[in-house]
């Protein structure tokens, strides 16, 4: 497939190009959902095409096709050059571009047993049976699962010189009970509200024994239609640690985007409260906060060799100490801005189809020490929340709320009664300023999210967060409609 | 409507190629679309990403024996399409027999519209960029960001049981905020052809709201009267589409929705119509189904949920022409209504403001999330033009605000003060141009935090 980049390629630098690249895809997308022991929805999704884009001035321009024969893409790189060259009705200053070492590699996901050659058998009669033993217990109005998988082929080559094949194996699964009552819902899910996503094959669905908890999850599901509320009010909040991912994903995955910073994605996704000239010594939180962007992690779902740029996949310091020392970039923003070291390697696009922007890859807080079960036992007076159900955040990534499907107080060092529909809110600094207890590695988790929407138009990215549990001290909890 | 428009030609022959391929080896559902999805996107004044995507993609539905499988393909050679079909009916074979199949759909008239602007299918990125200009020079100086698309598709359905459709649609949107060092205001334009935008009108009310938004103080959290804006307001339209006209979740028991009830006020009317003439798209659904009007919400009493061919099996009604056609492919099939109307007054917004003696006038919501579906409690913030109204009018900018509130309470009966007469389509926080909703005035919003938290 490096040949049909090559022509796409070509053609937009004959077109007047300064500078281009093209990504050529093949993914394959396999989606299973069982609901109440049957057999819901089996898709199987193909999209095979070439992205190509140019550099002309300003402004970038972007075509696409699924035409692989020479005059569709030779037409398609055409495409992209008078795109961009359109731009320049409404002009800006001429793009920086940052340089990336020029290699001609190969890349693949360590897996051990292909997603797509597992039968679909299998996977619809584990998610039948979880679905079974759910719905088998009283209260249980839905029992729902699903299995998914990603197989990415792309072939990216740039008018610089770049030559990279990578195959990315991505595999994951949900389950969750749903309780309708009069006048609510309650759910209950695992492994997570969205489910565990992480880049490797079936054996990520083996490691998380899906079978095992679904009769817990069942009857908590049920136990929260007569769960007291959640009463508003300010105490310690303690974060199982799916929960905490998404915290980090949207008050500082999103808040550390260079593209949103420098107000690219002002009218749609936002911008940042964070300002370039206070890099290296605006506080983000306390001391225990240390956050990184690692896009090597073995298994973990941003997880790559290359980005679409070329840029190789690296870790990047975030937040050290506290203090906020590092943004996701690419090569242009990262020029842009002038920051040292270039490219972070953090720009990818969502298929062959979308032109690649800032994602985030494994954005992750590293970990503390102790247990869970310390940080509780710590705790005189608070709540402890467990896996998301709602996420709100403004458009500067300050102003949040989340809500969560589960709580427990905490009294005097213990869990106490199950609390539902626990909500939780705060200002981002101020709320990471408020950790206070983060605990340790042998309750660090690579949480994946498989749906973060960004760009028009709206791109998906699947993005990781590492994370343990921690406490946040005097949070608002129990806010209301 | 053009017997030769190119996009329709190529989706036909594409179906029909599947169908042919698919033969008499199984039931079988095939929907094409192809055609251009353009985009250009502008941010610190000037354009800085612009896209061009070629689509052709087919979907298949097959069914053998009551097993089913769906595929979805970009690849779309002969030899490719074959080998598609080939696997695509293995992965069906290898299935349990589905008790919820519904069977494909029959030969039905479909209604002969043609939402189809030539203007829009030849635009250029010059065209594109040119709107672009019009917005940004509008704001005199401020800085601006935002988008202008241009679609024109062809969408061909055929089943193996006869039902044969197929149409041709197109749609722009101009969408954007200009901004000040310390505030944004934002304004929007869409539509089915390229006379129903005014870029510089909406350059221009972006500006005067971002300007108008100066020296914001904070708003003390509470319940206030509002007036809504078109954007917030469409928001709000597809929260109860999602979660209350939805034929699965109203099978599931999750809906808020019971045809007959009351639950709101007696002013509010909403319909979903493809067939309308100010419609954007085809007047088919993803199953094939004619689409036609579907009032949801008539004198304050939910009237009809919608229907794909499965949940109205599973319901035991007739589909109603809601199986969803995504854009990008995800989602196709579920019940959802996308093309609605709500009604609109004959006050102006202005008057509606008028009547209130304390509330905040919301231009947009931001970031709205779900926290039950029964009872439709979200929460979100406003963005991009929030104000003060003190004695009716409005007397100043305040900062954005979050609120908790229940969408049906909010529209519930005697909680409407009125609706205004600017119907137009507007920019929901989930899709562009897919509700025309005018401003309303609504007696009681629960905001439950400010800038500060």
């Amino acid at each position: 497939m490096f040949d049909r980049a090559e022509i796409a390629v070509q053609a937009a630098v004959d077109a007047g190009a300064a500078y281009a690249d093209a990504r050529a895809m093949i993914l394959k997308t396999e989606q299973i959902e069982v609901q109440d022991e049957k057999l819901d929805a089996l898709d199987v999704d193909e999209r095979i095409g070439v992205g190509v884009r140019a550099l002309i001035g300003s402004s970038w321009g972007f075509a696409s096709t699924g035409d692989l024969s020479d005059a569709g893409l030779a037409e398609c790189g055409r495409e992209a050059a008078a795109v961009a060259t359109a731009s320049a009705i409404v002009a800006g200053p001429a793009l920086e571009f940052a340089d990336v070492p020029v290699v001609q590699t190969s890349w693949e996901t360590p897996y051990e047993e292909d997603p797509f050659a597992v039968s679909t058998s299998e996977k619809i009669d584990m998610l039948v049976d979880i679905t079974k033993t759910m719905k088998a217990v009283k209260g249980v109005s839905i029992a729902f699962g699903s299995v998914s998988g990603w197989d990415t082929n792309k072939w990216f080559v740039s008018s610089q010189g770049h030559r990279i094949h990578q195959h990315i194996v991505e595999t994951g699964g949900h389950y969750s009970a749903t309780a309708v009552g009069e006048h609510e819902t309650q759910v209950r899910s695992f492994p997570q509200s969205w489910g565990q996503f992480e880049t490797g094959g079936y054996e990520v669905i083996r490691k998380w024994d899906f079978p095992t908890h679904a009769q817990r999850i069942a009857e908590e599901a049920v136990a929260l239609l007569t769960a007291p509320e959640l009463e508003e009010r300010e105490t310690n909040l303690v974060l199982e640690s799916s929960q905490l991912a998404l915290q980090i994903h949207e008050s500082v995955g999103h808040a550390i985007e260079l593209d949103r910073i420098l107000g690219w994605e002002a009218a749609f996704a936002g911008t940042s409260h964070l300002q370039l000239d206070k890099l290296g010594v605006h506080r983000y939180g306390s001391d225990l906060m240390n956050i990184t962007a690692d896009a090597t992690i073995p298994g973990a779902l941003g997880t790559f060799g290359y980005d679409d740029e070329g840029a190789p996949a690296r870790r990047v310091d975030i937040v050290k100490d506290g203090i906020w020392v590092g943004t996701l970039s690419g090569r242009d923003s990262a020029a842009v801005a002038g920051l040292e070291g270039g490219s972070g390697g953090m720009v990818r696009g969502d298929g062959y189809n979308r032109i690649p922007m800032v994602r985030m890859t494994n954005v992750g807080l590293l970990p503390g020490e102790g247990t869970l079960d310390e940080i509780i036992a710590d705790t005189d007076d608070g709540v402890y929340m467990s896996t998301n159900r709602s996420w709100s955040i403004d458009d500067k990534r300050l102003n949040f709320q989340f809500g969560c499907e589960i709580g427990w107080e905490i009294k005097n060092g213990k869990l106490g009664r199950m609390v539902k529909n626990p909500t939780y809110t705060g200002i981002t600094p101020q709320f990471w300023g408020r950790m206070d207890r983060l605990a340790g590695e042998s309750e660090w988790v690579h949480w994946g999210i498989p749906n973060c929407g960004k760009g028009q138009p709206v791109q998906v990215a699947h993005t990781g967060h590492s994370a343990s549990p921690a406490r946040f001290a005097a949070t608002r909890v129990g806010v209301k409609g | 409507m053009s017997t030769v428009d190119p996009n329709i030609a190529a989706a036909n022959d594409l179906s029909d190629q599947v169908l042919s391929i698919v033969g008499d080896r199984a039931e079988a559902a095939v929907y094409s679309r192809v055609g251009t999805a353009a985009l250009t996107r502008f941010a610190n004044s000037f354009i800085h990403q612009n896209v061009s995507d070629q689509v052709a993609d087919v979907s298949l539905t097959i069914a053998r024996g009551g097993r089913v499988a769906v595929g979805h393909t970009t690849s779309t050679s002969p030899e490719a399409l074959e080998d598609w079909v080939a696997r695509t009916i293995a992965t069906a074979d290898a299935q349990d027999v589905d008790d919820d199949w519904a069977g494909v759909a029959p030969p039905q008239d479909v209604a002969p519209i043609d939402h189809f602007d030539d203007e829009i299918a030849s635009a250029s990125p010059s065209t594109r960029a040119e709107f672009v200009k019009d917005f940004v020079d509008a704001g005199d100086g401020l800085l601006a960001a935002g988008m202008c698309e241009t679609v024109a598709f062809g969408d061909a359905f055929r089943s193996s049981k006869g039902q044969e459709a197929s149409g041709r649609w197109t749609r722009i949107v101009l969408d954007g905020i200009h901004q000040t060092d310390t505030t944004a205001g934002a304004g929007h334009s869409s539509g089915p052809s390229i006379a129903s935008i005014d870029a510089a009108g909406a350059g221009r009310e972006a500006a005067t709201r971002a300007l108008d938004g100066v020296g914001a103080f904070d708003a003390k959290p509470d319940r206030y009267e509002v007036v809504l804006g078109p954007e917030a307001m469409a928001t709000i339209v597809q929260f109860l589409a999602f979660y209350g006209f939805n034929g699965r979740s109203y099978n599931e028991g999750m809906s808020f929705a019971k045809p007959g009830e009351e639950r709101f006020d007696g002013q509010v009317a909403l319909f979903d119509d493809a067939t309308d003439p100010r419609a954007i798209g085809v007047a088919f659904d993803n199953d094939g189904t004619p689409k036609r009007r579907v009032d949801l919400i008539r004198d304050g009493a939910v009237q009809t949920i919608v229907h794909s061919r499965k949940t109205a099996k599973k319901a035991g009604v007739d589909p109603t022409g809601n199986s969803y056609k995504a854009e990008d492919g995800f989602g196709d099939g579920e019940p959802f209504a996308d093309r609605m109307f709500l009604n609109g007054g004959s006050q102006t917004e202005e008057d509606l403001i008028g009547q209130v003696d304390r509330g905040i006038y919301v231009s947009t919501f931001n970031y709205c999330r779900i926290l039950d579906p029964k009872t439709l409690v979200v929460t979100g913030l406003t963005r991009n033009g929030t104000f003060m109204i003190e004695n009716g009018r409005i007397t100043g900018p305040v900062t954005n605000l979050r609120f908790t509130q229940s969408f049906i309470d909010a529209l519930g009966p005697g909680q409407v003060g009125g609706f205004a007469d600017n119907a137009r389509f507007a920019a929901g926080e989930f899709a562009m141009a897919t509700v025309h909703t005018p401003s309303a005035w609504l007696r009681s919003w629960n905001f439950t935090g400010g800038a500060d938290g």
